[in-house]
C-alpha cells in the first residue's frame, strides 16, 4: 500500500523546499493558504463526502483563535497549553451544535450553520474582555524548544506540518472501512444502516473532526498574526471556505489545497494588479473576483482538481493481497432447522391492513419465494423483516430471537443481509469498495486508527473478502470500475455480492430480477442455485414466475395482505385460489 | 418596559417583518422554480433603496449604468447562442429586450433625475430600473448552469453577490443613503403614534402577497411556474420552457426586491452592502415556511421582525446574536415536524 503515500511524500518535499524557492512575501501567502487548507480539508470531508453543507466553519476557527488569544494575553500561559484549551472548547461547542443540528435535514442544517456563524460573530464583537470590534493585540508567538516562531518562515513549517498530517489522515480515512461508510452517507444512508453503519454517529464524528481542524487553524491563525478580531470570522469567511472547497473540487481531499491556493492567490493578485490596470482605487476587486469565480465554475463545475487530474494516467487501485487472512465466519445453524419465523404479523396503514395475520417460516438451507400480485403486501413484509418498519402486532423471530422491535442496523448484526429493489450502490465508488461496505460489521477499527492507517491489516482482509465475493458472483473482472458504469444486471449482482460480504445466515432478495434481460435472469438464477448448493438460505420476493418456479424450494403466496397459500412450486401452480388471484376467477 | 414602548416595538417589528416576508417570498419563488438560493435578492433591495434616495437628491442613480452594462453582456451571450444555433432571426428580439429597453429606461430615469418629480413617479421609475436586472442576471449567471447541483448554484449566487456588492461600492460609494418618507404624517391611535410610512409598508406588503397569490392560483403563467417548481421534467414534457420559467421567476424576484427597497428606503439608512443581512433574514423567514409554504413564510418573517425589534431593545449590541441563535431551536422544531423525503436521489 505504499503507492497511496506517493502523492503525500512528493507534496511534503515541495512543502519543505518552498520557502527557499519563493520570495519571502509569498511565504506569508503560503501560510494563509495552509491555514485555510486545514479548515477546507474538514469541509471536504463534511460537505463533499458526507453531504453536510456547512457555512459555519469560521465559528470554530474563531473559537479556537479567541480562546488562545484571551488565555495567552491575560494569563501568559504557553500557547501549547492553550492549544489544548482551544481544542477542548471547540470540541465542546462542536458537540453542542452537532447534537442539536445534525439531525436536521438538508437545507435546515445549512441554515443552522449560517445562523450560528452570524450569532458567534456578534458575540466576539460584543463580549467584554474580547476587545470588541478592534480585537485582541499582542498575542505571543508559539515557541518550539525555546525558538520563538515569530517570522513567517518559522511559522510556515509548523502550519504546513499540521496541514500535511491532516491531509494524510483524510486520505487514509477515505480509503478505510469508516471512509467507505462515510462515502455512502450522502445518498445511501438507508443502505449503510442496513449493513450495520451507525450513520448518526458517523455524521457526528465527521462534524467533530471538521470542527477540530477548524479550531486548530484558529489557534495557528492567532499566533501567526499575533492578533485576532471578529472580522476574520464573519459569515463571509465561512462562505469563502465553502467557495474554496467547491472551486478545488468538493469531493476530493487534494481539492482543498487547489481551491485554497487558487482563491487566496487570486485575491492577492487582484489586489496588486487591479489598481494599476484600472487606475482607480481597489473598488473593482470584488467585482472582478466575482466574475472570475463565476467563469471558473462555469467551466469546471466539479472543481479544478478533477480537470487537472484527467490528464494524469488513471490511478489503478492496488489489489488486496491474496495472502490476506480470510475473515472469521459466523457459526451456521444446522441445515433444516428453523431460521426465520413470522408469527401472526399484522401491519396497518390507517384503516388498511397491509399485512393481516401472516405466518410462515423459513428453514436453514432452503430458498423460500414470497410472491403475490401488486399490492399483496410483499414489500411491507420485506420491510418488516429487515427492520425498516415495526409490526403493529405479532412477532418476527430470527434464530429464536425477536427482531421485530429492532432497527435495521442491529438486525444486520444477527446475520441478515438484504438487496434493494432499486439498486442502492454508491455510483461513484468502485465496485470493490461498494462490496466492502457489506463487510462493515466484520471489521472493528475506529476512525482514529483509520486516519493513522493502523488498520491496514484489517482493511486488507475486508477488501480481500470483497474480491472473493465479487468473484463468487462472476464480477471478478470489474473490481475497479465505478459501480454506476455497470449495466443493471451487473449492478444487481454487485448488490448480492455486497450482501454476501456480510457473511449472512439469511439472504433477503427484493425483486432481484426486476428490469433484467433474459440472459441476465438466467445468470441470476444460476448464481442463486449455486448459493443454495453452498447451503445459503434465501428469501426471495419476486414477480417473475418463470424464475421463481424453477428456483425455489417452497413458496408463500400473498394477496391483499393475507397469506393465500404455501407449498412447493408445482402444488402452488395448481392451487385454485392462487390461480384466481393471478388470472382472475371464472365468473 | 412600558406599554407604549412595547407597542412601538411591535409596530417596528411588524414593519421590518413585512420587508423580510417580501424577501422570503422572492427567495422561495426563485428556489422552487430554479433551485437557486438567491442570495443577491438583498442587492435588489439595496440597489432600489439607493436609487430611490439618489433620485430624491436630484442625482442620476448609478443603477442605470449597471442596467445598460448588464443588458449588453446578456445581449452578447444571447446573440452568441442564437448565432451558434443559426437562429439569426431572433436577433431583433434580443436587441430589443436586452439593449433597447434597458437604454430606454436608463434614458428616462436619467432625464427625470433633475426634474424633482413626485415621489410615487420616482418609485415607479425605480421599479422599472430594477426589474429588468432580474432576467438579465438570470441570463448571465444562472441559465448556463441551470442543471448544476444546488451547492454549485449557491456558490454562483455568492459570486454574483460579491460582484453586485462590488459594483454597488463602485457606483454608489461607501456612504449610506436614506430617502424621505412618502407621506410625512402620523396619527395617534390610543397611546400609539403610527407613522403613515409604516402603514404604507404593511399595506403594500399585504397587497403584494395577495397579488402573488392571485398570480399563482389564477394565471396560466403562475400555474406554469408552480408546475416547474413541483416537477421540472414533467413541466418540460407538457411544453413549459425552463428558461421562460427561470426568467419569469427572476423578473418577479427583482420586482419584489425593488418594491421592498423602495419601501425600506425611508425607514432605515441603506449602504451598498446592506443587502446581505436583509437577504439572510428573509432566508430564515423562508425556512420557517419549509421552503414551500407561503403563509407560514410570511408568518415566520413577521415573527423574526418582532424578535429583532424586542431584542434590540433589551440587548442592542447582541441583537443579531439573539436573532440568529433563536433560529436554531426553531429549525429543529421545523425539521422534526416536516416529513421530508429521507433519501435524496443521487445527482
Amino acid at each position: 500500500m505504499m503507492r497511496r503515500q506517493v502523492p503525500i511524500i512528493l507534496f511534503s518535499a515541495w512543502v519543505a523546499a518552498a520557502p527557499w524557492i519563493v520570495p519571502e512575501f509569498h511565504v506569508t501567502l503560503l501560510n494563509y493558504i495552509g491555514l485555510a487548507t486545514l479548515v477546507v480539508i474538514g469541509l471536504v470531508l463534511l460537505t463533499g463526502i458526507a453531504g453536510i453543507i456547512s457555512f459555519g466553519q469560521q465559528a470554530f476557527v474563531g473559537i479556537g483563535a479567541y480562546t488562545t488569544a484571551v488565555l495567552t494575553t491575560t494569563t501568559g500561559a504557553s500557547p501549547w497549553l492553550t492549544l489544548v484549551a482551544s481544542l477542548v472548547l471547540v470540541a465542546a461547542f462542536g458537540a453542542l451544535l452537532g447534537s442539536m443540528t445534525l439531525r436536521l435535514s438538508g437545507h435546515y442544517l445549512s441554515i443552522a450553520t449560517i445562523a450560528w456563524g452570524i450569532a458567534i460573530y456578534y458575540v466576539f464583537g460584543n463580549l467584554p474582555g474580547f476587545g470588541q470590534y478592534s480585537g485582541i493585540n499582542g498575542i505571543p508567538p508559539i515557541t518550539v524548544a525555546s525558538l520563538p516562531l515569530d517570522t513567517a518562515t518559522r511559522m510556515y513549517y509548523l502550519i504546513w506540518l499540521f496541514v500535511i498530517v491532516a491531509l494524510w489522515g483524510a486520505v487514509n480515512l477515505l480509503e478505510s472501512r469508516t471512509g467507505r461508510a462515510l462515502r455512502a452517507l450522502r445518498f445511501r444512508s438507508v443502505m449503510a444502516e442496513n449493513f450495520g453503519v451507525d450513520t448518526a454517529r458517523l455524521k457526528f464524528l465527521i462534524f467533530f473532526h471538521a470542527a477540530l481542524l477548524a479550531g486548530l487553524s484558529g489557534w495557528l491563525h492567532a499566533h501567526f498574526l499575533r492578533f485576532v478580531s471578529p472580522h476574520g470570522f464573519g459569515v463571509n469567511a465561512g462562505i469563502d471556505y465553502l467557495f474554496m472547497a467547491v472551486i478545488g473540487g468538493v469531493n476530493h481531499v487534494w481539492g482543498a489545497i487547489v481551491g485554497t491556493s487558487i482563491l487566496t492567490m487570486l485575491r492577492e493578485w487582484l489586489k496588486v494588479i487591479l489598481p494599476d490596470a484600472i487606475q482607480q482605487s481597489g473598488n473593482y476587486e470584488l467585482v472582478v473576483f466575482g466574475i472570475l469565480m463565476f467563469l471558473l465554475l462555469q467551466h469546471t463545475r466539479n472543481g479544478v482538481l478533477p480537470m487537472l487530474t484527467q490528464w494524469l494516467p488513471p490511478r489503478v487501485p492496488a489489489m488486496p493481497s491474496a495472502s490476506a487472512e480470510p475473515l472469521p465466519r459466523r457459526n451456521r445453524p444446522e441445515s433444516g432447522s428453523v431460521l426465520l419465523e413470522v408469527d401472526e404479523v399484522e401491519v396497518r396503514f390507517g384503516g388498511l391492513k397491509a399485512v393481516n395475520r401472516v405466518s410462515f417460516s423459513l428453514n436453514a438451507g432452503e430458498i423460500l419465494g414470497l410472491i403475490g400480485p401488486n399490492g399483496a403486501g410483499k414489500t411491507t413484509m420485506f420491510n418488516l423483516i429487515t427492520g425498516v418498519r415495526p409490526a403493529d402486532r405479532g412477532q418476527v423471530r430470527f434464530l429464536g430471537r425477536r427482531i421485530d422491535r429492532l432497527d435495521s442496523r442491529h438486525i444486520a448484526g444477527y446475520g441478515l443481509a438484504r438487496t434493494f429493489q432499486h439498486v442502492h450502490l454508491v455510483s461513484t465508488m468502485s465496485v470493490l469498495d461498494n462490496v466492502a461496505i457489506g463487510a462493515h460489521l466484520r471489521g472493528h477499527s475506529g476512525t482514529l486508527a483509520s486516519m493513522l492507517h493502523l488498520e491496514r491489516r484489517e482493511n486488507e482482509r475486508l477488501r480481500a473478502e470483497a474480491v472473493r465475493q465479487l468473484q463468487r458472483v462472476g464480477l471478478g473482472e470489474h473490481l475497479h470500475e465505478a459501480a454506476g458504469n455497470l449495466a443493471l444486471g451487473q449492478q444487481r449482482l454487485v448488490e448480492i455480492a455486497r450482501a454476501l460480504a456480510s457473511d449472512p445466515v439469511l439472504l433477503l432478495l427484493d425483486e432481484p430480477a426486476a428490469g433484467l434481460r433474459y440472459g441476465e435472469k438466467q445468470a441470476l438464477a444460476e448464481l442463486l442455485r449455486r448459493l443454495r448448493e453452498e447451503h445459503m438460505s434465501i428469501l426471495i420476493v419476486e414477480h417473475d414466475m418463470d424464475l421463481v418456479m424453477g428456483l425455489v424450494d417452497r413458496l408463500v403466496v400473498m394477496d391483499f395482505g393475507e397469506k393465500l397459500a404455501e407449498g412447493e412450486p408445482h402444488a402452488i401452480q395448481a392451487d385454485p385460489a392462487v390461480l384466481e388471484a393471478y388470472l382472475g376467477g371464472i365468473e | 418596559m412600558t406599554s407604549d414602548i412595547a407597542l412601538w416595538l411591535v409596530q417596528d417589528g411588524i414593519v421590518n417583518g413585512a420587508i423580510y416576508a417580501l424577501v422570503a417570498l422572492a427567495l422561495l419563488l426563485v428556489f422552487a422554480v430554479t433551485r437557486v438560493i438567491f442570495v443577491p435578492q438583498g442587492e435588489f433591495i439595496s440597489y432600489a433603496a439607493l436609487s430611490m434616495a439618489m433620485l430624491q437628491l436630484g442625482q442620476v442613480p448609478a443603477t442605470i449604468w449597471i442596467l445598460v452594462g448588464g443588458g449588453l453582456v446578456a445581449a452578447i451571450l444571447e446573440a452568441a447562442t442564437a448565432w451558434r444555433q443559426g437562429a439569426v432571426r431572433r436577433l431583433p428580439s434580443i436587441l430589443t429586450r436586452y439593449i433597447a429597453i434597458p437604454i430606454a429606461i436608463a434614458a428616462v430615469v436619467g432625464w427625470s433625475a433633475s426634474r424633482a418629480l413626485p415621489s410615487w413617479v420616482q418609485a415607479l421609475l425605480v421599479l422599472a430600473l430594477i426589474m429588468p436586472l432580474g432576467p438579465i442576471l438570470y441570463r448571465i449567471a444562472y441559465q448556463p448552469l441551470a442543471n448544476a447541483s444546488v451547492i454549485v448554484l449557491f456558490i454562483v449566487s455568492m459570486a454574483v453577490h460579491y460582484m453586485l456588492t462590488g459594483l454597488g461600492l463602485v457606483f454608489f460609494g461607501a456612504e449610506g443613503l436614506r430617502a424621505d418618507p412618502f407621506i410625512d404624517a402620523g396619527f395617534q391611535l390610543g397611546i400609539l403614534d403610527i407613522s403613515a410610512q409604516s402603514l404604507i409598508v404593511i399595506a403594500v406588503s399585504i397587497l403584494m402577497m395577495i397579488c402573488l397569490w392571485l398570480f399563482f392560483e389564477r394565471s396560466l403563467y403562475g400555474k406554469a411556474l408552480r408546475a416547474t417548481a413541483i416537477n421540472r421534467t414533467g413541466a418540460r414534457l407538457v411544453g413549459i420552457r425552463i428558461e421562460l420559467s427561470g426568467n419569469l421567476s427572476f423578473l418577479l424576484a427583482a420586482f419584489i426586491g425593488a418594491v421592498s427597497g423602495v419601501l425600506i428606503s425611508p425607514i432605515t439608512t441603506i449602504y451598498y452592502d446592506s443587502g446581505l443581512m436583509i437577504g439572510l433574514k428573509g432566508f430564515i423567514g423562508a425556512i420557517f415556511g419549509g421552503m414551500v409554504s407561503y403563509p407560514l413564510t410570511a408568518l415566520g418573517a413577521v415573527g423574526l421582525g418582532l424578535l429583532e425589534s424586542f431584542s434590540s431593545f433589551w440587548a442592542s449590541a447582541l441583537k443579531e446574536s439573539i436573532v440568529f441563535t433563536i433560529i436554531i431551536p426553531i429549525l429543529i422544531w421545523r425539521s422534526l415536524t416536516s416529513h421530508q423525503h429521507i433519501e435524496d436521489e443521487e445527482e
